[in-house]
């Protein structure tokens, strides 16, 4: 399919700007300033901007397509209800610095989602402010440092705990937040190793992360005791909360004993992933962590009408503009308000779907924990890799053949040809059976027709795709027709 | 294509998958046929500076694949004297003859009596048995 | 109770199967939580409510906000109300784009993943950059974004950021520096823009230098001037840029910016209250490697035919984990996606005339309020390009008030973020303001005794 690029003539285009005869001239940009070689943006009529991205469309797969069960990411419906509501001009055409007497109404509405997830994290207070998951944890580190600052611990507290089965973001935010990563291993059934724990945990500890049920799929049956083990030590405990769909309205990371947690909006609360964000990622913290949260603070006010307050002197600062994605905030308000309490049903069914796939596959793949699991497991792909030489990515390339979004794969980094499923509540029996069904044929077809895997995907847009090509020469813009002139540019660093 | 596995007697080995070709008062330094192949396809080496210092045990560079990186890691200490400018432009150089063509430094040692606590052939066959 | 419209399994499906898993209830499913650990009781919410009731109710709660259709707004600041054209909602609106993830399997997501080739493709045109990544989070967590790169590529432990950039940007980077240790250096205005010799002066071991082309106050600054004495100093030199503007301003690669990044809410995102948009981040090739989040590159598959995946993921934190470029992992995809269909219809000539009316209305705005309200520009002798500040001789928060109860938003209060700038408004104005509209905002504006 052609570029937008390649599809530009010159003299085309889609827009027609308003007009003012009558102005008086605009002044001059000094020439230093003023652009000397216009933008190739697309040259194209509307009708072909409509028709290019509908076909771009076409060669996408959404929730909306079929079934999603990409583990880790909770690929939920998204109801298109929300959609409306965040278009609705009171809140898309709102701006951020409005006046507090003009936007009581989304504020109130930030409040209100503030309190449903301080009860459904069994937290005491919430920001909405982190832009996602990842920048969640950033500041849950960031506000770890700023509670130990204040008990005068910042120095003496420098190590953060995390499994070997955590997301990469876990210690990529630690990095960033100045903290040491101190890496703790997963016993045989798939908790926390507790017993490398206790030497690892001390004085110097600044806070566990932990994502619980963890990458695994699985709920650490050692939580209370970990719990006790950093709390003693005086140190903080961050919940991950990607895998909160599992749990919601049965067990509550406060009740665990976290301290800190982060909510992915667009995992749980069903904002659209949008092929790659937005997210939304609150931050939920116990009281005594409330003070050093981001600014400003959405609060209700003694006279019942909301505000922002920016008057927190011991605030981590700000970790974006504003007071967040707004327009993640309606979706999710909106997608909580129509569950409700029934909030627990939609983790219950979360986590039947994902205990029936695991019963149906279980026999066809490596199990690597045989526990029952929460929303998620993980299955291995290496006895087919051993016996057919069909790998985890050939399992999933091949899934496209029969029309289902892979899972994750090579995910958790502990499990070796791992294959990470997370069906989600959405999902009806048919579809799980149809699912299953394709995956019990595709191990079958590893045994006696392995290059139906090895060549798959055979029905989708492009056929397998030369990574290794794409990294060693990195081809990240269209060239155009012309070799492209290179940038005058200092060489001073 | 890639090198069938291989593990030269005249070589010294570390541990972590890399390997030592001693050479009077210098050594060239790579990466065994075992870690290319853990990470399959090369597509980048990130090199020392000329004239850096490496210091046994710890990384002097970085080698990746389309899905994993892994730091390099030194058998011995010393001053880089060259880096593979082959293995730069084709980092693929490394799976296709990891022990000629697909060396990555040159250094001159700084304490030749690190050598001794080098693993013959052998013994590091032995270590990829035990993994 | 009845069915849940957002669940599809039957009583029978349940039991069927529970009776495969071989479990009798989906209680029994949780029997790894402790018992001292689970809520045991209802969640404290209100009652589940359907479409049509929750429909009513965030209704009422968007009502009560004064929007844009509601007050005419020259509120601006870092977040703009330009027109977003009906063709960016309705690709937003294609739900194999909308509710599809990052392009993980580039078999099933060839849409996204050539959407975003080509969003880059528009950021290093616009910028005259080498590389773009797939966006950032907003303009602020960029500016973050880039310190990380700076200080990696240079080693060095300090960043410059003008005074007169986006008080919410310098604010963000704080917070981020804070953590990987960097010192965070600001350089005053001068009578509304940067000096390049004062900027000289604090160089000195920076690992970069930030500052904002127009700058926050609306002026533009002698962006090349600053970029050198940046560069000779061995600091990486950082714009943060309107993309809007770049149809009229020089694009920051051609005068020799590192790094170029930028809030692209203005670019095909409605203000939405401060989010969701997308942040722009750009580099010089050599700094590809350490380029925070996603990049989509060009590739072949099996039969040789072009195709697009996600790549060198190696920087990333899902492989590099602590050592990463960053942690960053969702992006804003959507919202840039917003900004490439918007590019799109704009075109070069469309961007050009924006930036042209934009420069047009403005200083019809200045004339207007000088000739009717008698408001002079505070900083006369820069060239601003969509916003400029006024000085209005009283409280300028009271000013936006009186002036809101007339049914105009009159702008920025600077007094909030600047000392000394009580009385001053900072006045936007895109094109999707009237001649009209500015006669009436000059005349409230004298009303309001400004």
């Amino acid at each position: 399919m052609k570029l937008i690029y390649e599809k530009s003539q010159a003299g085309r285009r889609a827009s027609a700007l308003p007009h003012h005869d009558d102005l008086p001239a605009a002044p001059e940009i000094p020439a230093e300033l003023r652009r000397s070689r216009p933008p190739r943006l697309p040259e194209v009529a509307e009708f072909e901007l409509v028709r290019h991205f509908t076909e771009l469309s076409t060669r996408n797969f959404g929730v909306d397509t079929g079934f999603y069960p990409l583990g880790s990411c909770t690929m939920k419906y998204n109801p298109r209800i929300n959609e409306r509501l965040a278009a609705l001009p009171g809140f898309a055409r709102l701006h951020p610095l409005q006046d507090e007497d003009g936007a009581q109404g989304a504020l109130e509405l930030m409040w209100r989602l503030q309190e449903i997830l301080a009860e459904v994290t069994g937290l005491d207070a919430v920001s909405l402010q982190p832009a996602a998951g990842s920048q969640g944890e950033l500041a849950g580190l960031l506000l770890v440092r700023a509670y130990f600052a204040a008990r005068g611990e910042a120095e003496q507290r420098r190590k953060v705990v995390i499994p070997d089965t955590a997301h990469g973001t876990n210690p990529a935010s630690v990095t960033m937040a100045g903290y040491e990563l101190t890496p703790v291993r997963t016993d045989a059934r798939g908790n926390v190793d507790v017993d490398d724990l206790r030497g690892k945990v001390d004085e110097h500890t600044a806070a566990l992360m932990l994502t619980n049920p963890s990458t695994v799929g699985l709920f650490d049956e050692n939580i209370e005791e970990i719990e006790r083990i950093f709390h003693a030590a005086g140190a903080l405990m961050y919940y991950d909360g990607a895998n909160l769909n599992a749990v919601c309205g049965i067990s509550r990371p406060g009740d665990m004993g976290f301290d800190i947690v982060h909510i992915n909006l667009h995992k749980t609360f069903s904002q659209p992933h949008g092929g790659g964000g937005p997210g939304g990622g609150p931050v939920a913290v116990r009281k005594m962590l409330e003070p050093f949260l981001p600014v400003p603070a959405v609060v209700r006010r003694e006279d019942g009408g909301f505000g922002l307050d920016f008057d927190r002197p011991q605030t981590i600062g700000k970790v974006r503009g504003f007071t967040g994605p707004f327009g993640v905030f309606v979706r999710s308000y909106a997608y909580l308000r129509m569950w409700g309490p029934r909030l627990r049903e939609m983790s219950e069914t979360a986590v039947l779907n994902a205990n029936y796939v695991l019963a149906r596959l279980q026999e066809a793949y490596d199990l690597p924990f045989d526990r029952l699991c929460m929303h998620e497991f993980v299955l291995s792909a290496r006895t087919l890799k051993r016996e057919h030489g069909c790998t985890a990515l050939d399992v999933a390339k091949r899934l496209m053949d029969y029309r289902f979004h892979p899972p994750t794969i090579y995910f958790p980094l502990i499990v070796p040809e791992a294959l990470m499923i997370e069906p989600t509540e959405t999902e009806a029996k048919e579809t799980l059976d149809a699912f299953c069904d394709a995956m019990l044929a595709i191990a079958r077809e590893a045994a006696e027709e392995p290059e139906l895997l090895k060549e798959a995907p055979h029905h989708r847009p492009v056929k397998r795709l030369d990574e290794v090509r794409a990294a060693k020469q990195p081809v990240v813009r269209y060239a155009f027709d012309e070799a492209r002139e290179t940038v005058e540019a200092p060489k001073g660093a | 294509m890639a090198a069938a596995e291989s593990y030269p007697e005249e070589l010294k080995y570390h541990e972590e998958h890399d390997w030592a070709r001693l050479d009077g008062d210098e050594a060239v330094l790579g990466i065994t046929w075992f870690a290319a192949d853990s990470l399959g396809e090369l597509v980048h080496f990130e090199p020392p500076e000329v004239g850096s210092n490496v210091t046994k045990d710890q990384s002097y560079g970085e080698v990746e694949s389309v899905k994993a990186v892994s730091d390099v890691i030194a058998p011995l200490s010393g001053e880089v004297l060259a880096v593979n400018d082959q293995v730069i432009d084709a980092p693929e150089t490394v799976n296709e003859d990891p022990y000629g063509n697909g060396w990555l430094i040159r250094i001159r040692l700084a304490e030749p009596g690190e050598t001794d606590a080098l693993l013959d052939a052998e013994a590091y066959r032995q270590v990829l048995a035990n993994q | 109770m009845t069915q849940h419209p957002f669940l599809a399994l039957t009583e029978s499906d349940r039991d069927e199967m529970l009776g495969t898993i071989g479990v009798d209830s989906v209680e029994e499913l949780f029997r790894d939580l402790p018992e001292s650990i689970r809520l045991g009781r209802e969640l404290d919410l209100e009652p589940a409510l359907s479409e049509q009731e929750v429909f009513a109710h965030v209704a009422a709660l968007a009502e009560r906000n004064a929007d844009a259709s509601r007050e005419v707004s020259f509120l601006g600041a870092g977040m703009y109300d330009h027109y977003v054209p009906a063709v960016v909602d309705a690709v937003l609106q294609r739900g194999e784009l909308l509710t599809a993830y990052t392009p993980y399997q580039p078999e099933m997501s060839q849409g996204v993943l050539q959407a975003i080739f080509e969003y880059q493709t528009a950021v290093c045109e616009l910028t005259g950059m080498d590389v773009s990544n797939a966006s950032g989070y907003d303009g602020t967590s960029v500016a973050a974004d880039a310190c990380y790169v700076a200080k990696h590529a240079t080693g060095r432990s300090k960043v410059v950021v003008t005074e007169a950039t986006n008080p919410q940007v310098r604010q963000v980077v704080k917070t981020y520096a804070s953590g990987f240790g960097l010192e965070v250096v600001e350089v005053p205005h001068r009578d509304g823009a940067t000096d390049a010799d004062e900027l000289a002066r604090a160089v000195s071991d920076a690992a970069a230098v930030i500052f904002q082309q127009p700058n926050f106050f609306g002026c533009l600054e002698p962006a090349p001037d600053l970029v050198s004495v940046a560069a000779e100093a061995g600091a990486l030199p950082i714009a943060h840029v309107d993309l809007l503007s770049l149809g009229v301003l020089e694009a920051p690669g051609r005068y020799g910016a590192a790094l170029a990044l930028g809030e692209g809410q203005a670019a095909g995102n409605f203000a939405s209250f401060g989010g969701p948009h997308y942040g722009v981040l750009a580099a010089r090739s050599e700094f590809i490697r350490r380029m925070p989040g996603r990049i989509v590159g060009e590739t072949v598959d099996t039969a040789g035919e072009r195709g697009y995946v996600l790549t060198l993921q190696t920087r990333e934190q899902h492989i590099r984990r602590e050592k990463a470029t960053s942690n960053i992992t969702t992006n804003q995809t959507l919202l840039a996606l917003g900004g490439l269909v918007y590019l799109t219809w704009l075109g070069p000539q469309g961007l050009r005339e924006l930036g042209e009316t934009c420069l047009s209305l403005s200083a019809y705005a200045k004339h207007r309020l000088a000739e009717r309200a008698g408001l002079e520009p505070l900083f006369s002798t820069q060239t601003t390009f969509k916003e400029f500040a006024v000085r209005v001789g009283r409280n300028a928060r009271e000013v936006v008030a009186a002036a809101r109860e007339r049914g105009v938003h009159p702008g920025y209060a600077l007094g909030r973020d600047y000392e000394g700038m009580d009385d001053v408004l900072l006045v936007a104005v895109t094109e999707r303001r009237t001649p009209a509209e500015i006669d009436r905002l000059a005349d409230v504006l004298a009303e309001v005794g400004a």
